[in-house]
């Protein structure tokens, strides 16, 4: 049922409860619908998104390009599992175009940032070059714009 | 001194201003409200057609267009019409772009009531169509449609109510306040009552986009009933375009040619930039309505089973983004209700009064607001009732 991925998709904090009046559907059911999707890895995880900016964490994030010679019979795979694994990775995409993989890590200043490039991606096997751009502003992510508080503007017309 | 009241039209004078003012007022002088008072929606208007708007201006497209309304924008419309409802009109004498679905209605009104001439008005309903026929000094004559009858109107209450002075027939459905609508069927019989009268219609449509389960009809695609009816609508309730201030009529053409001249005298054009943008919305525009009417169609549900497990009744609205649950039965006024409701446990809501005739025992509900708010108001309006019973 798409529109039960598409609604949590945009709400998580919604319950069976909630969901199930709102598609006319037995709670019982959307519960085991989403037990199913957890189950088969369609629905991952349940993430909320905070606009670090307007606390005192200090953190900055970068977009990595890597240029990867692909392995016979594994491609990139191989390589973008023992990138994917390092904790400091938030995503990591395999990209057509003019280099391979993107990465986007986080860390507490660019001095951290950059050693993890420099430490750890650039050295590993089958990385042939690496561009680091630091993320100085997040407009939107996930959908969601960044930096504006939703006021409800709209007069009381009858 | 100036002796006003001598001087301003007793006309005017003698209009009630609208008793929820009062009640507003009330409302934003108070904090931590959960309002759900609100008549419009609450999405941004889709960024396509705000860029459409925002194009024009950059292209310095700031003149006065002609009186009716581009013709481009007019031939948008009668597209749109046919695609959506299957009505047939011309563009060229048939259209009138106006400034809102309210200056259509304002319109139609003056361009038929000469004085004493009656206008039936079904109600609850939205506010404005009493007062301007009194402008016009005509008379309204209310018929109270009832909640064992879902709001609709009945052909057995407009034959009653019809008499040698009835002029126009003002039907708006879907319905604001109470969500109900007129499907096939019903309007057949309200039909069956006009042809062959002089009647006028006003089909208030600007609703016909929100509706659930099942397409709105419009009056006008009945056997004999278009050369009988005025269709007033526009862009604010499906397109989230209610600060554009765009409607549009949709009539024969010896009404509009009428009509275009109050609309050339009063207000030369609609605006502009609207038009422009209009356009926009009526080419690509059905993604858009898919996708809200959507969403209210999930908050309709959610809200309606929400006040049934509070405690009220309430009957299936299938249309406009409005509930009318009672709320009568607690030995409170509908204005008590609501009243106490809003000090006491800080939530709007607008008694059913200020609809007219049928609304004591009622309240209107807008769920033009997102799933989260409407949760915190029903559970402060239950904590409400419990301290009812």
């Amino acid at each position: 049922m798409d529109q039960l991925l598409k609604m949590l998709e945009d709400d998580a904090t919604l319950t069976p409860e909630q969901i199930a009046l709102m598609c006319e559907k037995e709670v019982g059911d959307i519960r085991s619908l989403i037990k199913k999707y957890e189950k088969e890895g369609v629905i991952l995880g349940y993430k909320t998104i905070i606009d670090w900016d307007k606390t005192d964490r200090e953190y900055v994030s970068a977009l990595i390009e890597l240029k990867v010679t692909p392995q016979r019979d594994r491609g990139f795979d191989k390589v973008a599992e023992k990138i994917y694994n390092y904790p400091e990775v938030q995503s990591l995409y395999l990209m057509s175009g003019s280099f391979d993989l993107a990465v986007f890590i986080e860390g507490k200043t660019m001095r951290e940032v950059a050693y993890f490039v420099a430490q750890k991606l650039a050295p590993l096997e089958y990385i042939q070059a690496t561009a680091t751009h630091f993320i100085l502003r997040k407009y939107k992510d996930k959908g969601v714009i960044y930096g504006t508080v939703e006021v409800d503007e709209r007069g009381n017309i009858i | 001194m100036m002796d006003y009241a001598n001087i301003l039209s007793q006309t005017v004078q003698n209009i009630k201003p609208s008793g929820i003012r009062k009640f507003f007022d009330l409302l934003e002088h108070m904090e931590d409200v959960v309002a759900l008072t609100v008549g419009q929606p609450d999405f941004a208007t889709p960024w396509h057609i705000r860029e459409a708007g925002i194009a024009s201006l950059e292209q310095g497209k700031t003149y006065y267009t002609s009186n009716a309304g581009t013709l481009d924008l007019r031939v948008a419309i009668t597209e749109y019409l046919e695609r959506r409802f299957a009505l047939r009109y011309q563009a060229e004498k048939e259209i009138i772009v106006t400034v809102g679905g309210s200056e259509a209605i304002d319109l139609a009104f003056r361009a038929l009531i000469e004085p004493g001439d009656e206008v039936i008005i079904p109600t609850p309903s939205f506010v404005c169509y009493g007062p301007i026929a009194e402008l016009c000094h005509g008379v309204p004559v209310y018929i109270e449609t009832k909640a064992k009858d879902n709001f609709k109107l009945t052909a057995d209450d407009l034959r009653a109510a019809i008499t040698p002075r009835t002029k126009l027939l003002v039907l708006p459905f879907p319905n604001n306040p109470t969500g109900a609508i007129m499907t096939r069927e019903e309007l057949e019989e309200i039909a069956a009552v006009l042809r062959g009268t002089n009647i006028i219609v006003l089909s208030d449509e600007i609703y016909a986009e929100l509706t659930y389960g099942r397409r709105h009809v419009s009056i006008a695609t009945l056997d004999g009933m278009a050369e009988r009816t005025i269709i007033a609508s526009g862009f604010s309730k499906a397109y989230a375009m209610t600060g554009w201030r765009l409607g549009y009529i949709a009539a024969p053409a010896p009404l509009t040619k009428q009509m275009l001249k109050i609309h050339q005298y009063a207000l030369m054009c609609a605006p502009t930039t609207s038009q422009i943008a209009a356009i926009e919305a009526m080419r690509n525009g059905d993604d858009d309505i898919a996708y809200m009417a959507a969403e209210y169609n999930r908050r309709r549900r959610y809200i309606v089973k929400g006040l049934r497990d509070i405690g009220l009744s309430c009957f299936e609205p299938e249309g406009a983004f409005y509930v009318f649950p009672r709320i009568g039965d607690f030995g409170l006024s509908s204005d008590e209700f609501c009243e106490r409701l809003l000090t006491q446990n800080r939530v709007a809501i607008v008694p059913g009064t200020a609809f007219g005739a049928g609304g004591e025992g009622f309240a209107r509900i807008s769920y033009a607001y997102s799933v989260k708010h409407i949760t915190e108001a029903l559970e402060r309006m239950g904590n409400f009732i419990q301290t009812l019973t």
